[in-house]
């Protein structure tokens, strides 16, 4: 049998491979060939077979079969052997194979090995990739080898100790005595260790902190910097001029370590800290990485403000270094501290802004960042040009973070409502394609809040999209705005600047436009149609035409456009009489939190994007808050809201009522035809229930309660279960009203948990004659498929004596047969 | 440091060293990701990035080949730099000008020498000259070693 061929023939003869499978025929033949050597047990070629694997398993190719024999070589006498052989086991073995803990023995040893290179490789390999089990077994040795004065030896199993204290916690104390002594050392390689190995121990354990605090690690530490600093020129250590760079950023690590939250550490350590920050050389990125060591540790502990400040004021210095690694490191350590050191940062502000335009995307990403912390009330008109700017010229991934930012930014500190309308149209007019979704119903609740803007808001919008309506978020916006201010728009009314003429007929041709254009969105078309109908209230010449547009899409394909079309004729035709209220101006929103989640409510007739507020805990909520009343049923449970099927007159309100069931409609109250139940309706929740009473005539079964009965006004509610549908209960509600004048304009509203869902059927009227002469009577369907418990909230509004009147009421008297 | 890669412009893989407990198919798959997007990087980028909960420090030397470390949160981005460039200066002085070719041919000294400067991701020695020194006693050791009683060399590797 010839001898294998050596390593670097090998490397040789697969580099001249032309092809993929050219190689691979190569590597499938020396393979086998050293199958069979490892086959015949050969020790002399052992060690380059190897070898050989291991170059083949650095190309991507299966190398396992050769574990056992880096087993073998470890265990030869010959150093050739053992050096290839740990080396095949640090690339080949991990703790997973079974085969890595037959090392154990050969390593124990090895660590007591006459030569101390054997016992490096030991300590090596054992520090590199030991396993849990061989870290138990051979802590001993290790920390034997850790008091040894060969310091050869000592940094490596100072490391090793470490690799020990990593994957055997417990086993930290066993190495306490030895480091007794460890900083005494003039070796650099074991100072170096040593700090690592009392940096792991302090991190681990806040006992292991307390003690070398005690017994003086802080100005033993200090010592040894200061010489580091203060001493001449070695040549050994030196780097660029600095005095082993890495053993000064390792001490500076564990005083960061040593200082934090404890007052006498940090000011033994203040000098020291404050003469490093003066004096280190920061030409070259040897010094910069010692300062900013420097200054992560002067951060982290507590640390005088003199000193804090000079460290933020590197940082700054930082960010005017032309190497963009060390602008990089500024940025991100800026961003750490930018909430604690807020005035510190601000200082540096416009160097931060300037970061905005640098050509590395990470550096931009946190400049941004930085910039969003850093807007306040007193810069914000600046700031935000800036990052309008840098809005206009950053990549498309941050644009949609960008814009965020500044809604935020705007919302919180916009110095006048005008500036905050403009900002928001530069955002939207040029980043509108990248402007979240939730965006848009905060916008929206911003500009009906502003209400002296409403004139100028809906003519920059209608200008911003008559050139172009492909940005979805801003046609959106802008389609609510005409809708809702239209009348506006056309009555040319805007104080804020020039007012332009536009007709109605122009306006309704944008938003055709946008209805028939293949940019928009479903979403998006289905604003343009709910704006097409309500200008049919604030237009006078154009109802016309806006009729027919609806009519056109009640037969879309777009299901959501046609129910819409479908609604909106029913409006023209059946209800028109309704549709001026219906149509209305919306009210001032209240203001709610940012974080709700955005639901479409659906009204009558007007499906609006209405913000709904997550249920903060309980205890946050004053029952008195009247917008949120009617959904804090239950002390934290979101319910839905109710669905009414018609209209019902209710007096109108200033404001608040958002979140009201029917969106705050004022109308005219009416009486409307005694109660038909699914006529010309969408379908509902409660589908399947004809008009046909398919009730059990068990009504006398369940008895009646009253469900409300204060200041003269009753109400009272009967059951009746369905025969089809088990989870139905039907209440009919009757308010009668025992007072010598009458009520009128009397909404009856409810809710129930959102397990179940709910039915309001039209009242018989809006008016409850006095003296008990008379009642309303209104259906309510419930549907309970989880056979909960019934509770239910009442609103109830109504005009007495002149005055509005409104109460809330829980209903939790409901007879178990209602709902069983 | 959670493990070192350095590989050539084509991604060939010239030396991989783990301090981290993987499996092959998750150093391959990391590899493969981390080699893709260190080589997508424009040369005006900065050497930091950040990828999956780990900073990547990367250099690129001799037009060809990148050094690419996986350092820790609380780790210095500054000094690893340094640790690159002081791993590439003892290359450099073990194989007197140290190009590509000498670390692709003598893969496993290369590993010796970082196996002296490196221990379990940290630095074990800061003296350049004692890690030369170390190498230089372990390769006589070597060559010692090959020779049996005959005085007959066996040929190593």
């Amino acid at each position: 049998m010839p001898a294998p061929i050596r390593l670097r023939e090998l490397i040789r003869t697969i580099r001249t491979a032309r092809t993929q499978a050219e190689e691979r025929e190569m590597i499938q033949k020396e393979c086998a060939a050293i199958r069979s050597s490892f086959r015949e047990e050969d020790n002399t070629y052992r060690c380059r077979n190897v070898a050989k694997l291991l170059y083949m398993h650095m190309l991507g190719y299966p190398a396992h079969f050769g574990q056992l024999e880096c087993l073998k070589l470890i265990a030869s006498q010959k150093f050739t052997d053992k050096r290839i052989g740990y080396l095949g086991a640090m690339l080949l073995l991990d703790e997973r194979q079974d085969v890595h803990l037959l090392m154990t023995n050969c390593i124990k040893n090895d660590l007591n090995h006459s030569t101390q290179y054997v016992q490096g490789l030991a300590l090596c390999t054992l520090g590199c990739m030991g396993s849990s089990e061989m870290c138990r077994d051979l802590a001993g040795e290790v920390e034997k080898l850790l008091k040894t004065s060969n310091s050869y030896l000592r940094k490596k199993a100072a490391l090793c100790a470490v690799h020990v204290i990593r994957k055997v916690p417990e086993l930290m104390e066993m190495f306490l005595p030895a480091t007794k002594n460890l900083l005494n050392e003039k070796n650099h390689g074991v100072l170096h260790t040593s700090v690592v190995l009392l940096t792991e121990m302090c991190e681990r354990s806040p006992d292991m902190l307390a003690h070398f605090r005690k017994v003086g690690l802080v100005p033993q530490l200090v010592r040894i910097l200061k010489n580091l600093i203060m001493s001449g020129y070695s040549p050994e250590h030196d780097v660029s001029g600095i005095s082993d760079p890495f053993l000064q950023v390792r001490i500076l690590r564990l005083l960061r370590i040593l200082g934090r939250n404890d007052d006498d550490s940090s000011e033994a350590m203040n000098d020291i800290l404050a003469q490093v920050a003066t004096n280190t050389e920061t030409s070259k990125n040897v010094g910069n990485a010692i300062l900013y060591e420097t200054v992560l540790t002067i951060m982290d502990i507590k640390s005088e403000s003199g000193l804090r400040v000079l460290a933020i004021n590197i940082l700054g210095r930082f960010l005017l270094n032309n190497d963009k690694n060390i602008r990089y490191v500024a940025l991100t350590s800026l961003l750490k501290t930018v909430q604690t050191d807020h005035n510190a940062v601000q200082r540096h502000r416009s160097t931060i802004v300037d970061c905005l335009k640098d050509l590395d995307v990470s550096i931009k990403r946190r400049a941004m960042e930085l910039s969003f912390a850093l807007v306040n009330g007193n810069n914000v008109r600046g700031m935000m040009k800036e990052l309008l700017y840098f809005l206009d010229s950053c990549e498309p991934e941050f644009k949609a973070d960008c814009a965020s930012g500044i809604f935020l930014a705007a919302e919180k500190y916009a110095p006048s409502k005008r500036w905050h309308v403009d900002t928001i149209m530069r955002v939207l007019t040029t980043a509108g394609s990248y402007v979240r979704d939730d965006a848009v119903p905060n916008l929206i609740q911003l500009i009906t809040n502003s209400v002296e803007m409403h004139a100028y808001t809906v003519q920059r919008l209608y200008k911003a999209i008559l050139g172009d309506y492909s940005q979805q978020p801003l046609v959106q916006v802008a389609s609510w705005c005409i809708g809702e201010y239209g009348d506006l728009l056309v009555s040319g009314q805007c104080e804020e600047e020039e007012p332009i003429q536009v007709t109605e007929d122009e306006v309704l041709d944008i938003l055709e436009s946008v209805l028939i254009s293949n940019m928009s969105a479903s979403v998006t078309r289905g604003y343009a149609l709910t704006a097409i109908m309500k200008l049919s209230t604030r237009f006078t010449c154009t109802v016309n035409r806006i009729k027919k547009v609806v009519s056109i899409y009640g037969s879309s394909i777009d299901v959501e456009l046609q129910q819409r079309a479908v609604e909106y004729n029913a409006l023209f035709k059946k209800y028109d009489h309704m549709r001026p209220a219906l149509l209305e101006r919306m009210p001032v929103m209240e203001k709610i939190t940012t974080n709700g989640p955005t639901e479409i409510v659906q009204t009558n007739g007007e499906t609006e994007p209405a913000v709904l507020e997550t249920k903060p805990p309980p205890s946050g909520l004053q029952p008195a808050s009247q917008a949120n009343d009617l959904l804090d049923l239950l002390g934290g449970s979101d319910i839905t809201p109710v669905i009414p099927t018609a209209p019902t007159s209710k007096p109108a309100s200033a404001g608040g009522e958002l979140l009201d069931l029917l969106g705050d409609l004022n109308l005219t109250g009416s009486p409307v035809s005694a109660p038909a139940p699914q006529v010309a309706q969408p379908p509902f929740l409660l589908d399947g229930l004809s008009s046909q009473p398919l009730f059990n005539d068990i009504a006398a079964g369940i008895p009646s309660i009253t469900a409300y009965n204060k200041n003269g006004l009753k109400i009272d509610f009967t059951f009746e279960r369905s025969n089809t549908n088990p989870s139905v209960t039907v209440i009919t509600i009757q308010a009668s009203n025992s007072t010598e004048l009458e009520m009128t304009d009397f909404v009856f509203q409810a809710a129930v948990p959102k397990t179940f869902q709910l039915q309001l059927l039209s009242p018989s009227s809006s008016v409850i004659p006095a003296f008990n002469s008379g009642t309303i009577t209104q259906v309510i369907k419930v549907l309970n498929p989880q056979k909960q418990q019934l509770r239910m909230r009442i609103k109830l509004t109504y005009n007495h004596k002149g005055s509005a009147m409104q109460d809330l009421a829980e209903v939790n008297n409901f007879p178990p047969q209602s709902w069983q | 440091m959670q493990f070192m890669l350095l590989f050539s412009r084509q991604g060939k893989l010239r030396l991989q060293k783990w301090y981290v407990p993987l499996s092959d198919k998750e150093k391959k798959k990391i590899t493969r990701e981390l080699v893709q997007t260190v080589l997508a990087r424009k040369p005006k980028m900065c050497s930091f990035l950040e990828w999956r909960d780990l900073k990547i420090v990367y250099k690129r030397l001799y037009a060809s080949l990148y050094f690419c470390c996986a350092i820790e949160d609380q780790d210095n981005e500054l000094i690893t730099l340094e640790i690159i460039h002081r791993y590439v200066e003892l290359l450099d002085k073990y194989f007197g000008s140290v190009c590509e070719l000498d670390i692709i041919f003598n893969f496993e000294k290369a590993y010796f020498i970082l196996d002296e400067f490196l221990l379990g991701g940290e630095v074990q020695e800061t003296s350049k000259k004692n890690v030369l020194k170390a190498i230089e006693q372990a390769d006589l050791l070597q060559e010692v070693s090959q020779f049996n009683f005959s005085g007959q060399s066996t040929g190593m590797v």
